[in-house]
């Protein structure tokens, strides 16, 4: 009907790799490594030397940044509220805790292992209640959790119940690096665990699999009619979520020497979500911006005034949701878009 | 023989307070939850407001406890009105993660502020001379307290539920739940009816939590500590529901205080399962549209 | 399995019923796309059309009856089984990714039907066969400038354009078109109009539509749904002058 139809014409081919290239190299380009993504990584180095005197509060935070790391990949990949992730963390917290309490105190493989009973319990609970959504999805993640803070409260005669597992031995990092006083092994180890679960994830994020997470939390609608199993998408992406959880507790476990209740509880799992809020959701490094953030404040008020820490945290969080939803990261690229449209 | 009879009054009384100290504080969470889609976290801490505002007017100013109560609820309820014009309003059937975000902050004030005026330990409450002491039904010595709560419960749960049948609020908010847009199109004002709504459902957890203080003792951590049981009560009622929270609450008190009773070990986990279990099968609750 | 004697259609529905509460949207409607048909389904707003095309989807399971994919019963598979088997859909308002590209919301669909989305270690945009296959439809569409457009940039009729694009990257052999021309300017009507006439000769499609000029421009059959009923179903001569649906449905066309 009308001259701008290319019917079965065939297309100009040097013209057609121009504009194909440009349009491709768009879509291609994501997964490339920025010279600005090095920059947490010399942080956290740097930390190492000035602050010898924060290793420990450093390694609580490394390994914390991988559970925020786990809910982003939910909440802000695959668009699943979770008010329970505590439940993961936790078996993995108790896993390493359990081994290392009874000889078995090999931190790597403990780590491996954590990860393992932690896919497994998230996949089992996964398949049970994801088939629910919004509120009942949200109410399920949270009876998970208390049903497992119940399991590990009445079996005090393996887990310590309310008095946390006591008696945990970790053994040196491959029989070599002993965990010191100082906190330095501890330090680099969850480095090094952080530095390659943030591998995974950033490969995972930018896969297929991870643009069709994105497409879910988008738009069920739409995957549904491409043809996504979206049930087992979310599935693949709660089991592995529930593995970088359990290796998060089981590292904070091996560090600490110990594992509490608490590492079970809503507030566990509350201050989770504040602190990848305050970082920001779905972009990868707002684990790495809002864990620091929240554990340093928290450290610091913790010696100043703890009694006022929950009080301007929840204020805080108020703040954040009415005026800067996007969390740092969101303010930082509204900044920076700002820049560049003035210049 | 004989011993099973006293054994089951006394289950079936305690878990009856437990139940409707559950249900008066969670139905309001039902109707945010059902009609204005909001995810409401922080509803509990409505509760533990009633519960020391009242206990320090009681303790402080001497005033009698019913007077006390009264004025507990309120204060909360004009304080829950500023807060749902001010914050809660604007989320309504927005993104639930905002929600919880939002709630969970308010829980946090409501730790710290708790425990900057009234301390970390446990607020005693005062309970008039007239209602201590025990009561003998049938060879189990049962407190006058308890009795008091569960009469004065069943008489608030009949009063709301006929107000909901007979008054033209209650009309409303029924035609609301059942259908927003129709209702709306009918002329009806939701956003007077919301703030209404929010209005009495935290007034009746303010009573709740006053009243319940025996039950869920006044601690900061209040709000975190029994958001399981408040949501549980209303996810397995029925979002939206006035009655299901009634029987899921009654389900819940029951149960609980049984599994005290006989099997203590296995604790809340029972009902956590059995509430899994529930949800699973009927997603909305057993009350839910 | 009933011994009828015609060959299996594309699709074929028996006495398929949907209700909500007592509300019946779908009333035992029984209807067969023939292999490589351009058949209408008309009938005049809230008729049930969309919920007819989401039950044979998937997207909604009915209260009763059956469907079948080439005489294979196909009511307890999932919509994504469904989509693997052939049978897409479109959707009457446009369910595209607003942030993303023409070509990724093409390449996610390809991506799909590839196999290649399950994938959690290959980066995305390795995936270049996707990306040439995505590029090439577009280019066969008409959509080739488009193709590194975020959707929300779009002109409506090229974002409908797209959405059938979406749909064709899944390589349908049965194509459920919802009203493709929706909201479309009418100075984009027939854009439309020619990608529908260039679909594939050996696709069945099942067009729904509210415009008479493209119905009978593109239908050789067309059947009206009035109340979730079928009312008559015939060649398009015959139905344009049948009494009855010039009453229910073309008569009615008020001026707006
Ligand atoms: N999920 C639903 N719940 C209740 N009623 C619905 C639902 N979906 C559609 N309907 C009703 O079914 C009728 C048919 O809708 P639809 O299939 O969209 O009609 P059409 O596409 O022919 O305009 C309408 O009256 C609509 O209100
Ligand atoms: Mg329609």
């Amino acid at each position: 009907m009308t001259s701008e139809t290319p019917t079965t014409s065939k297309p100009n081919t040097a013209t057609r790799d121009v504009a194909a290239t440009a349009a491709m190299d768009a879509f291609a380009r994501t997964h490339r490594l920025s010279p600005l993504e090095a920059l947490p990584w010399l942080a956290a180095v740097a930390a190492y030397f000035v602050f010898p005197d924060y290793l420990a509060l450093g390694s609580q935070i490394l390994a914390t940044i991988i559970f925020a790391l786990s809910v982003d990949l939910l909440i802000g990949y695959a668009g699943i509220v979770t008010l329970g992730h505590a439940a993961l963390f936790g078996t993995g917290a108790y896993t390493a805790g359990l081994l290392a309490a009874n000889g078995w105190g090999d931190p790597v493989s403990g780590l491996l292992i954590a990860a393992l009973v932690s896919a497994l319990v998230g996949c089992v609970s996964g398949a049970l209640i994801l088939r629910t959504h919004g509120l009942t999805l949200l109410m399920q993640t949270l009876v998970v959790a208390a049903l497992l803070y119940e399991v590990a409260n009445k079996a005090g005669y393996y887990t310590g119940g309310g008095d946390g597992l006591q008696g945990m031995e970790v053994w040196p990092v491959f029989g070599l690096y002993r965990f010191d006083m100082l906190g330095k092994v501890a330090y680099l180890y969850c480095l090094t665990v952080l530095c390659v679960c943030w591998l995974v994830m950033r490969i995972v994020v930018n896969s297929a699999f991870g643009r069709s997470l994105m497409g879910i939390r988008e738009n069920v609608a739409r995957m549904h009619a491409i043809g996504t199993p979206v049930e087992r998408r979310k599935l693949m992406a709660y089991t592995l979520s529930a593995a970088l959880a359990g290796i998060s507790g089981a590292l904070i476990a091996q560090t600490t020497g110990f594992v509490g209740l608490g590492v079970l509880s809503l507030e566990r799992s509350g201050s989770i979500l504040i602190m990848l809020i305050i970082g920001g959701v779905g972009q990868l490094y707002g684990a790495f911006i809002g864990v620091p953030l929240y554990m340093i404040a928290q450290d610091r008020f913790a010696t100043i005034a703890p009694v006022f820490w929950y009080f301007w945290i929840g204020l805080f969080m108020v703040f954040l949701v009415l005026f800067a939803r996007g969390g740092a990261l969101g303010i930082l690229h509204r900044f920076v878009r700002r820049k560049e449209g003035g210049a | 023989m004989s011993e099973y009879v006293p054994a089951l009054i006394s289950i079936a009384f305690h878990g009856l307070t437990l139940a409707m100290v559950l249900y008066l504080i969670s139905v309001g969470l039902s109707v945010t939850m059902g009609l204005m889609g909001f995810v409401n976290l922080a509803h509990g801490a409505f509760a533990m407001a009633g519960g020391y505002v009242a206990s320090t007017l009681l303790a402080h100013f001497g005033l009698p406890f019913a007077i006390a109560i009264l004025l507990a609820v309120v204060v909360v309820t004009l304080v829950s009105v500023v807060l749902e014009r001010l914050l809660y309003r604007r989320f309504y059937g927005g993104v639930e993660l905002d929600q919880v975000l939002l709630t969970m902050g308010l829980i946090f004030i409501s730790v710290g502020a708790a425990t900057y005026i009234w301390g970390p330990l446990p607020q005693p409450m005062q309970i008039p001379r007239a209602l201590q002491g025990g009561i003998d039904v049938l060879g189990r010595i049962l407190p006058v307290y308890r009795l008091f709560l569960i009469i004065c419960g069943a008489i608030i749960v009949t009063l709301l539920w006929l107000a909901l049948e007979r008054t033209r609020f209650g009309a409303q908010l029924r035609a609301a739940v059942d259908n927003l847009r129709m209702a709306e199109t009918v002329g009806i004002n939701t956003s007077r009816l919301f703030a209404s709504a929010f209005a009495l459902g935290s007034g009746l957890a303010a009573l709740g939590g006053a009243l319940g203080a025996e039950v869920f003792a006044l601690t900061p951590g209040y709000a975190l500590e029994h958001l399981v049981y408040f949501l549980i009560v209303v996810a397995v009622g029925g979002l939206g529901s006035i009655r299901g929270p009634f029987f899921a609450a009654l389900m819940v008190g029951i149960t609980d205080t049984a599994l005290k009773y006989y099997v203590p070990e296995l604790g809340a986990f029972f009902i956590y399962l059995l509430t899994m279990a529930i949800l699973l099968r009927y997603p909305r609750g057993l009350m839910g549209t | 399995m009933t011994g009828t004697p015609t060959t299996p259609a594309a699709i074929e529905t028996r006495q398929l019923r949907k209700s909500f509460g007592a509300f019946v949207v779908t009333d035992d409607v029984d209807f067969r796309l023939e292999h490589g048909a351009r058949h209408a389904l008309i009938g005049p707003n809230g008729a049930g059309k969309t919920t007819f095309v989401n039950l044979v989807s998937g997207a909604l399971a009915p209260t009763s009856g059956t469907i079948a994919l080439n005489g294979a019963d196909v009511t307890s598979l999932s919509q994504a089984q469904r989509v693997k088997r052939g049978l897409v859909r479109t959707f009457q308002i446009n369910q595209l990714f607003r942030k993303l590209t023409v070509l990724e919301n093409v390449g996610l669909a390809v991506t799909e039907r590839n196999g290649l989305a399950g994938n959690a270690w290959r980066p995305a945009g390795r995936n270049r066969a996707v990306l040439d296959e995505a590029y090439t439809l577009l280019e066969r569409v008409g959509l080739a400038a488009d193709a590194s457009r975020a959707i929300a940039d779009l002109s409506y009729g090229r974002q409908r354009m797209t959405e059938i694009a979406v749909a064709l990257g899944l390589k349908p052999k049965v194509l459920l078109l919802d009203e493709p021309a929706a909201g479309v300017p009418t100075g984009d009507v027939g854009l439309i109009i020619d990608l529908i006439e260039q679909l594939p000769a050996d696709i069945a499609v099942l067009l729904i539509e509210h415009d008479m000029a493209i119905v009978f421009r593109v239908a050789k059959r067309i059947t009206v749904l009035t109340e979730g009923r079928v009312l008559i179903e015939g060649t398009p001569a015959a139905i344009a002058q049948n009494p009855k649906v010039r009453e229910v449905y073309l008569g009615e066309r008020k001026p707006q």
